[in-house]
């Protein structure tokens, strides 16, 4: 009986350790087996990681469907991620842990870089495509002159959403000037509408009016990316992006937010904004086809207008370039081969084809011939003016890796009146030292 | 024991490998976690490289402008709900253990609260102190009272958490407390009876006799408070801004931006700060339970 005992607990010990082992083993496995060589057609599961935005479930599914339909030996099966931090630590450790799906969706610019690219992702520079992508959008998702991403999703406008409906029956006209933009405000106050609708129940919206103000900042200050992540100029003592925050502050001083808006959620501002509740959404482009799919018979009233700056001669719109599919290293023999070729897929004529009908685009697709459709929304139609005008920057989270976790909180505490706009510059300057020590750059 | 034959023989038969279980499976996922925790604490690290940057990482958290607020929040947070437990348990157990009727219904009442998920518990209060649609304003509406914005007024969002892991915390204190009442012989009782009413009893026999449990709801509740973190992240976030920011969603905040060498270490302090002000509280527990 004695004995039994202790061979159970052996055994039991035994078998623990085993188990701990093989946690540590099985990434190699699942990536050493797709080793042998397959059939052509050979029946063959690529994993696809999404965030759980509306749109990009739509348009993971729109890709995996078509996809499948061409070849139906695949199946692509799409897995779900959290947005926001929560998502950016999913796929981070993931990574880490060569636990990464077989391809995944992510975003290109300064949080592609935290990724470590040149170590964990497969270099599809040399795909025949890239010819096709625009140069732009490459720089975004290249390191050391390598291209880690191929374009998903359409390039976005940040900016000012409004109700044109509100527009129209108070005679307003739109606002080139930021003191354009505030007499308006005022008039819209009158009326008994809520001027700005605030959504900071999902604090990551607080942040607009900083970083859509990038056009503006970059007009006043054309050398201000370069020397930010050289460490030498700061939100706080440059003046043009200072305004930024001060304009959080303005709106609260002058009671510009709608009731409730701190817990206010994005879902919410959207319907605000579609039922003429609230007449300017500080917002990016891609709310457009949720506001399509919730509000169909509302959509056209939504337009879209710069964050007007200091002065009507220099107005233009920041722009927010699109995500990316990556192929992570661990993908490897015949999945990656069919990876590479999804990937391929998912710039094609047939794929973009397929999206306009499925998902609204929010904004060009940065692929060269793949158009919009007539149909698309009138918003997306005054973002595309501004982007063919030349009136057009990209936002400086594309231009430089420096960007700082606490942004969207300080944004939060100004437009609660907790914090000036210059604490809050001041803070974010303090913020963003960490992410640039982290990223291990020059001169921090 | 060892002067004995027989019972020599008995331990051996019980050997030490009955340890190994258990010391295994400490040491797998608690000892050497800890261990690693002090040094990934000492480097920048990235998940796919460490780089030794000595104490670097703690200067950086102790200096973090959020981390000042972050502190007096969770002291603040930690007493508040510590207190408030106590306060509202102790008269509560004290009715659950009298003579009333439907007592057990009340007792599973109380109770439930505690078997919700503190993430279920957080989404529905949330919606419940919406200021213009949620159910509480509504109600203080009706009777016209001022409705306040539970979550998005800075100056209330932290209070509004505390009062809501009161409800949710509240049916493990009175079990405690009961369970302290019920110890005390009943003779006691039968002699406040004779000296006077319910305050006397409440007075002179429950407070001093319950003193442990007493101690162990308010050692139980502070630790608690000081560690909370699932309530706070579900209803506010640390928000709005960083109005009801503890020192745990400061932390998480720093991991979720992926600085992991900087929240290790903003955890090695919180263990430290958790010593520091529980150890003394415990031997002062200690020290009077022995006086009784």
């Amino acid at each position: 009986m004695k004995k039994q005992t202790m061979l159970l607990v052996a055994l039991l010990g035994l078998s623990l350790i085993l188990a701990a082992c093989a946690g540590q083993t099985a990434p190699a496995d699942t990536s050493s087996d797709s080793g042998a060589v397959a059939a052509e057609d050979a029946p063959i599961t690529l994993t696809y990681l999404v965030d759980d935005g509306e749109t990009d479930q739509l348009l993971a599914h729109a890709f995996a469907d078509g996809y499948m339909e061409l070849h139906p030996n695949v199946t692509i099966e799409v897995e779900n991620r959290p947005g926001g931090g929560d998502g950016d630590n999913v796929v981070k450790t993931r990574l880490a842990t060569g636990d990464m799906t077989d391809v995944f969706f992510y975003n290109a610019g300064s949080l592609l870089q935290a990724l470590q690219p040149a170590n964990t992702l497969v270099d599809l520079t040399d795909e025949p495509y890239m010819d096709t992508v625009d140069d732009a959008f490459k720089q975004t998702v290249a390191q050391d002159g390598k291209i880690y991403g191929v374009p998903s999703q359409s390039a976005m406008g940040g900016g000012i959403l409004y109700n044109k409906k509100i527009y129209a029956d108070l005679g307003l006209s739109i606002p080139t000037t930021w003191e354009e933009f505030a007499a308006n405000n005022e008039i819209i106050k009158e009326a008994g509408i809520a001027p700005v609708i605030a959504s900071y129940g999902d604090t990551w919206t607080s942040q607009l009016f900083v970083l859509a103000d990038y056009y503006n900042v970059q007009a006043a200050d054309p050398n201000f990316a370069e020397e930010y992540t050289a460490n030498q100029a700061k939100y706080a003592t440059t003046p043009a992006a200072l305004a930024g925050f001060a304009h959080i502050q303005e709106g609260y001083d002058k009671g510009w937010y709608q009731q409730d808006y701190a817990t206010t959620t994005y879902e919410q501002g959207m319907g605000l904004l579609a039922n003429g509740e609230g007449a300017h959404y500080p917002m990016l482009s891609f709310a457009l086809p949720t506001i399509a799919t919730n509000f169909p018979d509302k959509i056209d009233d939504i337009g879209f207008f710069a964050q007007p700056g200091a002065s009507a001669d220099e107005n233009g719109a920041t722009i927010w370039m699109l995500s990316a599919n990556y192929i992570p290293l661990t993908t490897t023999g015949d999945k990656l081969a069919v990876a590479k070729d999804f990937l391929a897929y998912t710039v094609s004529s047939a794929a973009i084809e397929l999206l306009n009908e499925r998902v609204p685009p929010s904004g060009p697709y940065l692929i060269k011939g793949a158009e919009l459709p007539a149909d698309v929304l009138p918003a997306v139609q005054d973002i595309a003016a501004y982007i063919e005008s030349g009136d057009s920057a990209p936002a400086l989270e594309f231009l430089s890796p420096v960007k700082g976790p606490n942004l969207e909180h300080l944004c939060v505490a100004v437009g609660t009146g907790q914090m000036t706009a210059e604490e809050a510059a001041a803070a974010y300057d303090e913020d963003v030292k960490k992410q640039a020590q982290q990223l291990g750059l020059e001169g921090w | 024991m060892a002067t004995s034959a027989r019972p020599r023989v008995i331990m051996k038969a019980y050997p030490n490998w009955f340890y190994l279980p258990a010391a295994i499976v400490f040491g797998l996922f608690f000892l050497i976690p800890t261990v690693m925790a002090f040094y990934y604490s000492l480097t920048r690290w990235t998940l796919f490289d460490a780089t030794f940057i000595g104490f670097q990482n703690y200067i950086t958290f102790l200096n973090d402008p959020s981390l000042k607020s972050g502190l007096i929040n969770t002291i603040i947070y930690a007493v508040m709900t510590s207190g408030l437990k106590v306060i509202i348990s102790l008269p509560l157990a004290m009715l659950l253990t009298s003579n009333i009727r439907f007592k057990d219904f009340y007792r599973s009442i109380t109770f439930f609260p505690v078997l919700v998920s503190t993430v279920a518990v957080g989404i529905t209060f949330s919606m419940l102190m919406q200021p213009s649609t949620g159910l509480i304003n509504n109600v203080l509406g009706a009777i016209g009272l001022p409705q306040p914005d539970w979550l998005g007024n800075p100056d209330l969002a932290l209070y509004s958490v505390a009062l809501v892991d009161v409800w949710k915390g509240l049916g493990i204190a009175t079990v405690i407390f009961m369970a302290g009442i019920l110890s005390i012989p009943q003779e006691y009782f039968e002699a406040a009876r004779l000296e006077g009413g319910t305050w006397v009893k409440f007075r002179y026999i429950i407070i001093p006799l319950a003193r442990n449990a007493t101690f162990t709801v308010i050692l139980l509740s502070f630790i608690g408070g000081l560690r909370t973190f699932d309530l706070i992240w579900t209803m506010t976030r640390g928000g709005p801004g960083f109005a009801s920011d503890v020192l745990t969603s400061v932390i998480y905040k720093q991991y979720q931006a992926g600085f992991y060498g900087l929240s290790t270490a903003g955890n090695v302090v919180l263990f430290i700060l958790v010593t520091i002000i529980v150890y003394p509280l415990m031997s002062y527990f200690n020290r009077k339970e022995l006086e009784l």
